[in-house]
């Protein structure tokens, strides 16, 4: 396996109108991490992950993958996986079809035939437990299952980066957990490095190597989950993460937890077309 | 069959909360206002239709068949299927663009472009045929232009298109507007990063998406193209076998009494239209269990936030 990418911006700066998405953000994901972007609705935080995928251009600064600087290259050559938060799945193509996408787009270019594509799209569908369900069409899946085969089509194309927006949070509380456990097995399996965009401080804490605090466009504090925990930079910092209910100490993931197949959806609706 | 069962239990849904208020309403107030309605369209419509109809069979049905294979009546029929062919391909073209900019990016012309795409629904017909004759009329702007370089476009054949795309042009944006909007771009976005071109990520993301609803505004825009009148007439010269269509010959018929004619080749028009219809409605059961799917996905994935 190849060494996984590593990502770093510097002094990003972001307006939309006269409204200061990103101030002056400079931030450095290093090879192989799973990091958080962490903070309240409106601090920029998609705006940074949506700049790294090259979906929104930056006013001034640089975004380099490794040494290769990406500032003028166009989203649909940074081989980026991208998430997006309500999966943006195509609604008229089944499941194989949409995990295929990005191979067939490129097909040519990496000289696959039909076949190659579709063993490689039913590979990464039991790699994300979803056997059986190749030739379902998106709306005959439940929100746990949408966001997996999100996750499958985003990794076909074997990206340099995975890039999460909101992953977790239009599934309600049980699944989420379940899943969130799920995707930091899944990361130290695949090692791709991965961002994930989130305002659960509970879920920034358990999963991610790094966290990065993000306020009014700004990056409050930057650092493991320990660290900003115990020793937050600032007063933001400090009730943000202050909020959430901590009765219990950090559950820092340890030992085996269960694979989606035995995980119940209790809020989703299970359809057999 | 999921639809099926998904609408069956919204209809139990409204039946159980507005049910019996509805069912409540005096039977004599449902009678008539289904009364109205049916009256209103038979006068207006239906009878109208069944006019034209024996209207063209006055004289016998082979006097019908001689003014429908008439000569002059062909080529009407051939220009007026050339016309709205070519006019509807131009507005199928023009409107995917106009709805593709619209949704999918910000500028600053968006307002006012949207208000110039339904500029042809606010003015009136004759005014716009008019414009085009002071446009390239032998007195218009380019008229003295054109005539140096001997291009006819008033009283021919590009004038009648140029006046038909016109009057038809805001059908397929129209309808293609909000269905784009309500689907917004992040599939697009997602078939970007995957490494799709422009082109890739409108074949196979959004060509798809927009598919049925683009067939309805193309025939929405054909009917219209194949029965106008008022702007046509204005440019068209009426010569006939050449610059006469369809509704203008059955005008230029009436005009010299043969009413037995007009009707026969109006009744042609009205088969045209019912062929439109038959089309319309297929595609629109297309469209609603297409739609009734999408209802479908947001009932769940509002289950799922529950």
């Amino acid at each position: 396996m190849r060494t996984p990418t590593s990502i770093h911006l510097r002094n990003i700066h972001k307006q939309f109108g006269s409204f200061i998405a990103l101030n002056d953000v400079s931030l450095n994901i290093p090879s192989g991490q799973l990091a958080a972007i962490l903070g309240p609705s409106g601090s920029g935080k998609t705006t940074l992950l949506r700049i790294i995928a090259g979906l929104e251009t930056q006013n001034t600064g640089s975004l380099c993958f490794d040494t290769e600087d990406l500032t003028n290259t166009s989203p649909c050559d940074r081989h980026v996986g991208f998430v997006f938060q309500h999966y943006a799945l195509f609604r008229h193509m089944t499941v194989l079809e949409n995990i295929g996408f990005g191979l067939k787009v490129r097909r040519r270019k990496l000289g696959l035939s039909k076949k190659d594509i579709r063993d490689r799209a039913l590979r990464l569908l039991t790699t994300v437990y979803l056997e059986g369900l190749e030739n379902r069409l998106p709306q005959e899946l439940s929100g746990g299952q949408r966001q997996r085969v999100a996750l499958a089509r985003a990794l076909a194309i074997e990206p340099k980066v995975l890039l999460l927006d909101e992953p977790f949070g239009a599934l309600d509380a049980k699944v989420r957990k379940e899943l969130r456990r799920w995707l930091r097995i899944f990361h130290e399996q695949m090692g791709i490095t991965t961002v994930f965009v989130t305002h659960d401080q509970d879920e920034a804490l358990e999963i991610a190597d790094q966290i990065v605090v993000m306020n009014h466009g700004r990056i409050e504090q930057a650092g493991a989950p320990a660290e900003v925990f115990e020793r937050p930079a600032s007063i933001f910092v400090e009730e943000f993460l202050g909020i959430s209910d901590i009765s219990q100490p950090i559950d820092r993931l340890t030992g085996p937890v269960a694979v989606p197949d035995q995980m119940e959806f209790p809020g989703a609706l299970e359809v057999r077309a | 069959m999921s639809t099926a069962t998904v609408t069956s239990f919204s209809n139990k849904a409204l039946t159980a909360r507005y049910g019996r208020a509805i069912q409540r309403d005096p039977r004599w107030l449902r009678a008539g206002l289904i009364g109205v309605a049916l009256l209103y369209l038979a006068v207006l419509v239906l009878l109208p239709l069944v006019l034209v109809f024996t209207a063209a069979l006055a004289k016998g049905i082979t006097a019908c068949w001689h003014a429908i294979t008439d000569p002059a009546a062909l080529d009407a029929v051939r220009l007026t299927l050339f016309i709205s062919f070519a006019s509807v391909s131009m507005n199928m073209v023009f409107g995917v663009a106009a709805a593709w900019a619209i949704t999918k990016f910000q500028f600053r012309a968006k307002g006012l472009l949207i208000t110039l795409i339904d500029l042809p629904f606010s003015v009136s017909p004759v005014v716009s045929g008019l414009i085009f004759v002071l446009l390239f009329g032998a007195q218009g702007w380019f008229g003295p232009w054109l005539q140096a370089h001997n291009v006819r476009i008033i009283f021919a054949w590009p004038a009648i298109l140029l006046a038909t795309t016109f009057v038809t042009f805001p059908f397929v944006a129209r309808e293609l507007i909000p269905l784009m909007h309500a689907q917004g771009s992040d599939e697009e976005q997602a078939a970007i990063t995957l490494g799709a071109s422009g082109w890739q990520t409108f074949r196979h993301v959004t060509f798809p998406n927009i598919r049925w609803g683009l067939i309805y505004a193309l025939i929405l825009c054909n009917a219209r193209a194949m029965g106008e009148f008022g702007a046509v007439s204005v440019v068209s010269g009426h010569v006939r076998g050449q610059t006469e269509t369809i509704p203008l010959h059955v005008e230029a018929l009436y005009n010299e009494y043969s009413s037995a004619a007009a009707f026969s080749v109006a009744s042609l028009l009205a088969l045209f239209a019912f062929a439109t219809l038959g089309m319309k409605v297929l595609t629109e059961r297309h469209l609603s269990r297409n739609t009734g799917n999408r209802q479908f996905s947001t009932d769940q994935t509002f289950r799922s936030l529950e």
